[in-house]
């Protein structure tokens, strides 16, 4: 991360961190709530973002990990053990092990072949929720929230803000300490050129499977925080479409870049939210129909936008 | 077991199968020919479906409506491949995920506005409406042995272009080394846009045949095109045969695994969960299967690219 892109990283979380007071000031509670939502997304696309960005590894089940770290805490909270110093190690144990095994199996395979056999992992997994009937099969359950010692209080929505912010603040500097370690440049070197890092003599695969268990886990850590924010699990989260999002937040925000993906999350939740709005003050009752118009700005970002809301913010392409 | 129950239900799952195969054929030319990830491929089954559920509205002929409503779908490819997809072509796998989700989310809102929010449903006229004794004893619908019959025969035509005609040769050569039959003077942009109409008329066709068996509504293609991406993977990328088998590969291992999973599963849990875990779980084998294939033969069962 360059000196800017530090910069970027400390004014985005400082707009993060300025939320709650600004909403309490507008006298508009569902900002901050909406903007947790956004902060956990933010976490899964940075986790995204490593072995996307970083890795060159096109995984489209990410979103399996959102669940696996969800379902730890709702299926521990439907047995009344809500306590999160038993919920949270559990949720990093669960995906953890679960990107451990998809990605030992998935990366012997490369190209289309990767992109296709994670998204078999993460249908598994999704149909593996919805067939549990004891926890609430395809509608998913109503769970709590998880119980910490004294003054930390999820309950508390203004807390709760900021845990979540604060994990992301420590993953994003994470994720940079990883990337400009030696290890990031090793994955970066199997990203431009899996051979020839062969051949120097990298054990690739331990660290591709490295970087990935890495990203599973602060996913399943994001699934874990989503649980708690939507006081609810179901299969939904481990959706397809769920990964795909993800991989729109990456894409939007600036792939490859650590910044991007909180741009990115916030960009897409954003346009989710307020699209409807837009259109129907364009054309009143057309925002319904928001989708019609997100497509195809969706498809002309692909296209045209190289480098994302990043790019745009900064001016700058990626090297 | 009862045997005319698994003759009933292997039927089922070729007839499932060869739906899957109808959507696959043409998924898996145009990866393997143009080497795009098209995930919009389910679209084009809805579309499908929706333009058969109203052209037999207006003809008052379901025979009528679905002539029609073939033509009407490889219009619609066309288009999608000369605005959208061409563009896509040099673009790598990611972005080609990304853009025709994009194409995805924009198809089922603009159906959603034509037709509005509410599934149709086409009926069947009364000849096919019918059931007939092919097993002694279990009354089998016409329309699925319809469906079955549609199938074989795409799939028997499919084989005769691939295999004996010009255009099939430049398929062939298309499939297995792009640039040399670029080099050697085939109009690759114009056989990539026929290859992709073809296939979106064989997914529409899918559609059109699903309509009166669910519902006709927005995003029905989607959980087929997951299951029509994990057939040609199977059967090996760019290949009409493996995507022949894996179809009906996956179509009966879905279809027996939804009856006999349950029965099976009844052996542990008491009965309601065992109903709703077994169905759920049978849809985990087909994707089981693709993990198992890759493991062992990385390039699928049957692989058409050479070099």
């Amino acid at each position: 991360m360059s000196r800017r892109q530090s910069l970027i990283a400390l004014a985005v979380l400082a707009l993060f961190a300025l939320v709650p007071p600004v909403a309490g000031y507008l006298d508009q509670p569902y900002l901050s709530y909406f903007f947790t939502r956004i902060m956990i997304f933010a976490i899964a696309a940075v986790s995204l973002d490593l072995i996307l960005g970083f890795g060159g590894m096109v995984s489209f089940g990410h979103a399996v990990y959102l669940g696996v770290g969800a379902y730890t805490v709702g299926i521990l909270s439907h047995h009344g053990i809500d306590s999160g110093f038993v919920q949270f190690p559990l949720a990093v144990l669960t995906s953890g092990l679960a990107a451990l095994v998809i990605g030992a199996i998935s990366i012997r395979t490369s190209g289309v072949y990767f992109i296709m056999i994670t998204l078999a992992f993460a249908q598994m997994l999704y149909f593996l929720g919805v067939s549990l009937e004891q926890y609430g099969g395809d509608d998913g359950m109503a769970i709590n929230r998880s119980e910490f010692v004294e003054p930390i209080d999820f309950w508390d929505e203004l807390q709760f803000y900021y845990v979540v912010l604060a994990t992301l603040a420590l993953f994003v500097y994470l994720c940079h300490r990883i990337v400009h370690s030696r290890f990031g440049m090793a994955l970066q070197g199997t990203r431009s050129n899996l051979r020839r890092m062969e051949a120097i003599g990298f054990p690739t695969y331990r660290y591709r499977l490295a970087g990935f268990t890495i990203a599973g886990v602060m996913c399943g850590i994001a699934g874990a925080l989503l649980a708690n924010w939507s006081e609810f699990v179901s299969p939904a989260y481990m959706h397809w479409t769920r990964s795909g999002e993800i991989m729109i937040m990456v894409i939007l925000g600036g792939i490859g870049t650590l910044v991007g993906p909180l741009l990115g999350a916030a960009g897409f939740l954003l346009l989710e939210e307020y699209l409807p709005d837009l259109m129907d003050l364009a054309v009143p009752g057309w925002g319904q129909h928001w989708m019609v118009l997100f497509g195809p700005v969706l498809i002309l970002v692909v296209l045209f936008g190289r480098g994302g809301l990043y790019a745009l913010l900064t001016g700058s392409r990626r090297q | 077991m009862d045997p005319i129950l698994l003759l009933e239900q292997a039927l089922n799952g070729l007839q499932f199968g060869v739906t899957l195969f109808l959507i696959a054929a043409g998924l898996t030319l145009v990866f393997g020919i143009m080497d795009l990830v098209n995930l919009a491929h389910g679209s084009l089954v809805m579309v499908g479906a929706y333009f058969a559920a109203t052209l037999i509205g207006w003809t008052g002929s379901f025979a009528l409506g679905l002539l029609l409503a073939l033509p009407a779908t490889f219009a619609v490819g066309l288009v999608v491949e000369i605005v959208v997809l061409r563009t896509l072509y040099q673009r790598d796998h990611l972005d080609q995920v990304l853009a025709t989700f994009g194409l995805i989310l924009f198809f089922n809102e603009l159906v959603r506005i034509l037709w509005g929010p509410v599934s149709l449903y086409s009926g069947l006229p009364d000849y096919l409406s019918g059931h007939v004794e092919i097993i002694p004893g279990a009354p089998y619908p016409v329309f699925r042995l319809l469906i079955i019959a549609v199938g074989l025969g795409v799939a028997a035509s499919l084989y005769l272009i691939v295999a004996r005609t010009r255009l099939g040769m430049l398929i062939r050569a298309g499939a297995s080394n792009r640039e040399m039959a670029s080099a050697l003077g085939v109009d690759i942009r114009l056989l990539f846009t026929l290859v992709f109409a073809l296939g979106a008329t064989f997914a529409g066709l899918a559609g059109m045949m699903l309509g009166p068996l669910t519902s006709v509504e927005p995003g029905m293609g989607e959980p087929l095109l997951i299951l029509a991406f994990v057939v040609i993977i199977i059967g090996g990328i760019g290949s009409i045969r493996g995507a022949f088998v894996a179809s009906l590969l996956a179509g009966l291992l879905d279809t027996i695994g939804r009856v006999f999973l349950p029965l099976l599963l009844r052996a542990f849990l008491d009965h309601a969960a065992a109903d709703t875990a077994g169905p759920a779980l049978a849809q985990v084998l087909i994707y089981v299967l693709m993990a198992g294939v890759l493991i062992v033969r990385p390039q699928g069962l049957f692989p058409a690219r050479g070099g």
